[in-house]
């Protein structure tokens, strides 16, 4: 019973309970970063880190917390992390940080992070809230990459960077497509996965 | 023939299909079987076939022009109505063709899917879209922002009728924003085919030359170094977007809709107003740094896609507001808007596509303020009057 719950925490989030395209949280971020594939899992790389440690923590400190000051404690232990997040990228992959550039430290203001604390470690032992976290976080992360593949294949031709496009499709008139670098176009990649996942969960559609 | 898709019958799943083709080209003969029902013989086909009536005009000027440009360009001397003519004609061919195939073939699957009769919204679209498109747009381009636009903005809300977008400008939007190498500048406008160009060529629209002078107010050019009079820019002998280059076939095309009553005349007035006000507006307060401000108004209502925006695409009558007042607003509001952007943002040469479809946003939200102050004004008059 206490297995599949924990079960339950790590794998809900992935598909049915999904942070982004069910409870459509975290869009800002999802618009900002899904240019490229690279940022794109570097920022689900940190925000599943950030979002874990933060479950524990608040989860280990629940009880100590007062009701009236809670917010403050936890969006104390959150900056501290994406702090953290932040000089590591800077110490190790210098030039992903610089095109992440302001959305690493609004990690704090990702509504998921807040919404976890709130919902699950509040009321969850330090365990569970760290699964929770993860799953989360990946949930999170398998929307961002699919919206960047998409994007960045349309709109650069390249996937992390490689050229996939053909060169001889270029030579043929094929143009890569410039909306797809502009956010509009991931407001609306994320409404078509929302489109395939609300077909596929009848249950889901309202 | 008609039994195999009836209800049971063997192509029932076709239905749809069948019922459009039937009632495209034949006047059904079912009558309502109870109660007292009016039928005004205009339903949507012939309201759709007015329209596109009221296009031909433009349409086939445009096809002349893109031979005239092109005969301008390359120093042909044959002038030949029907040889220029033809010319454009088979340039453009395949874009409406495209655009008819994408688009129409999407609508038949969605109708079939959802079981609906199929709308015959998109017999307009189809011609508008190339019109208002470089003649040099390759056709695949075409297909992409087709079928991106009767999705995105037709479809997922419900079909023709129910689009709060207009899908013509949705289509050159996203043309505009994917591929903007392909849809501005100075190589686009006219088709050169194989020939070499003439000495002295540049393919920029008017606006397009005004938009990235560096000097102020420069001469308009045609395409072979000549200066264009009024009357060039009125009759439309400039390239630009084929379809819309000549204000005098627009105007046709007005008369058409309003003698049937199609469009709406206070949507049209206002939004000519509009403009024209913004444009004496920018004219007073011209300055080197926006040389497009230098026009006189009247240059403004006739260049560029204002006048084809104003009648053909404001005065959709599903995107348009529907009450009075709020089309005497929405009008003003796009006229005063496509001038606005087209002088003070050089990244956007014209700016009739964005004012029509950020207004067409507003649409519901103008007559939603309209019909509420109007509740708000009789409630008024019945509390006095009760006391």
């Amino acid at each position: 019973m206490n297995i599949s719950k924990d079960l339950g925490a790590l794998i809900n989030p992935l598909s049915k309970d999904n942070p982004v395209i069910v409870q459509v949280l975290g869009i800002c971020s999802a618009l900002a970063v899904t240019a490229k594939l690279e940022p794109a899992l570097v920022m689900t790389i940190s925000v599943t880190a950030v979002l874990a440690f933060s479950n524990v923590i608040i989860s280990l400190l629940r009880n100590t917390i007062p009701t009236s000051i809670r917010i403050i404690v936890q969006l104390v232990v959150v900056a501290a992390l994406v702090v953290i997040v932040d000089q590591v990228l800077k110490a190790w992959n210098y030039e992903v940080s610089k095109a992440l550039s302001v959305f690493i430290g609004l990690i704090i203001t990702n509504c998921i992070i807040m919404g976890r604390l709130e919902a699950f470690a509040m009321t969850n032992r330090p365990w569970p809230s760290f699964l929770d976290g993860i799953g989360n976080g990946l949930g999170y992360g398998i929307i961002l990459v699919i919206v960047a593949f998409f994007r960045e294949l349309l709109g650069s031709g390249t996937l992390f960077g490689m050229q996939v496009i053909p060169q001889w499709w270029y030579d043929h008139g094929y143009q890569n497509n410039g909306m797809m670098i502009l956010p509009p176009m991931a407001l609306i990649t994320v409404a078509c996965i929302i489109w395939v996942h609300r077909s596929k969960n009848k249950d889901l559609q309202e | 023939m008609k039994p195999q898709f009836e209800k049971g019958g063997r192509l029932s799943k076709l239905h749809s299909v069948f019922d459009g083709f039937y009632t495209f080209l034949f006047t059904p003969n079912e009558t309502s079987k109870s109660g007292v029902h009016i039928h005004d013989s205009n339903d949507s086909k012939r309201t759709m076939i007015t329209v596109v009536l009221a296009l031909l005009p433009c349409c086939l000027f445009g096809m002349w022009n893109i031979g005239y440009q092109h005969a301008l360009a390359t120093g042909t001397a044959d002038h030949n109505l029907f040889s220029l003519f033809f010319f454009g004609f088979w340039a453009v061919l395949p874009q409406i063709l495209t655009a008819y195939i994408v688009g129409l073939g999407i609508e038949f699957v969605v109708a079939q899917l959802r079981g609906h009769e199929i709308q015959e919204g998109f017999l307009v679209s189809g011609i508008l879209i190339p019109m208002i498109c470089p003649v040099d747009t390759p056709c695949w381009m075409l297909a992409v922002a087709v079928a991106f636009s009767v999705i995105f903005a037709k479809e997922v809300f419900g079909g023709t009728g129910y689009n709060f977008l207009n899908v013509a400008l949705v289509t050159r939007a996203f043309l505009f924003f994917a591929y903007p190498a392909q849809m501005s500048g100075d190589k686009v406008f006219v088709n050169l085919g194989d020939t070499a160009a003439v000495d002295g060529y540049s393919g920029a629209t008017p606006l397009g030359q005004l938009a990235s002078s560096q000097s102020g107010l420069v001469d308009l050019t045609g395409v072979n170094g000549d200066i264009l009079s009024n009357a060039d820019l009125f009759f439309g002998l400039y390239p630009g977007s084929w379809g819309e280059t000549s204000t005098f076939c627009i105007l046709i095309g007005l008369c058409v809709l309003l003698i049937s009553g199609m469009a709406s005349w206070r949507i049209i007035t206002s939004g000519v107003v509009g403009a024209f006000l913004m444009s004496v507006l920018a004219h007073n307060f011209a300055t080197d740094l926006y040389p497009v401000t230098y026009l006189m108004p009247l240059q403004q209502l006739c260049l560029g896609g204002f006048a084809f925006a104003i009648v053909f695409m404001a005065t959709d009558p599903v995107t348009a507001c529907r009450t009075n007042t709020g089309k005497y607003i929405y009008g003003f509001l796009i006229g005063a808007l496509a001038i606005l952007i087209r002088c003070y943002n050089t990244g956007y040469p014209e700016g009739a596509m964005l004012a029509v479809l950020l207004m067409n946003c507003f649409a519901p939200l103008i007559d939603y303020c309209v019909v509420n102050a109007n509740i708000n004004r009789r409630l008024r008059r019945a509390t006095v009057n009760n006391q």
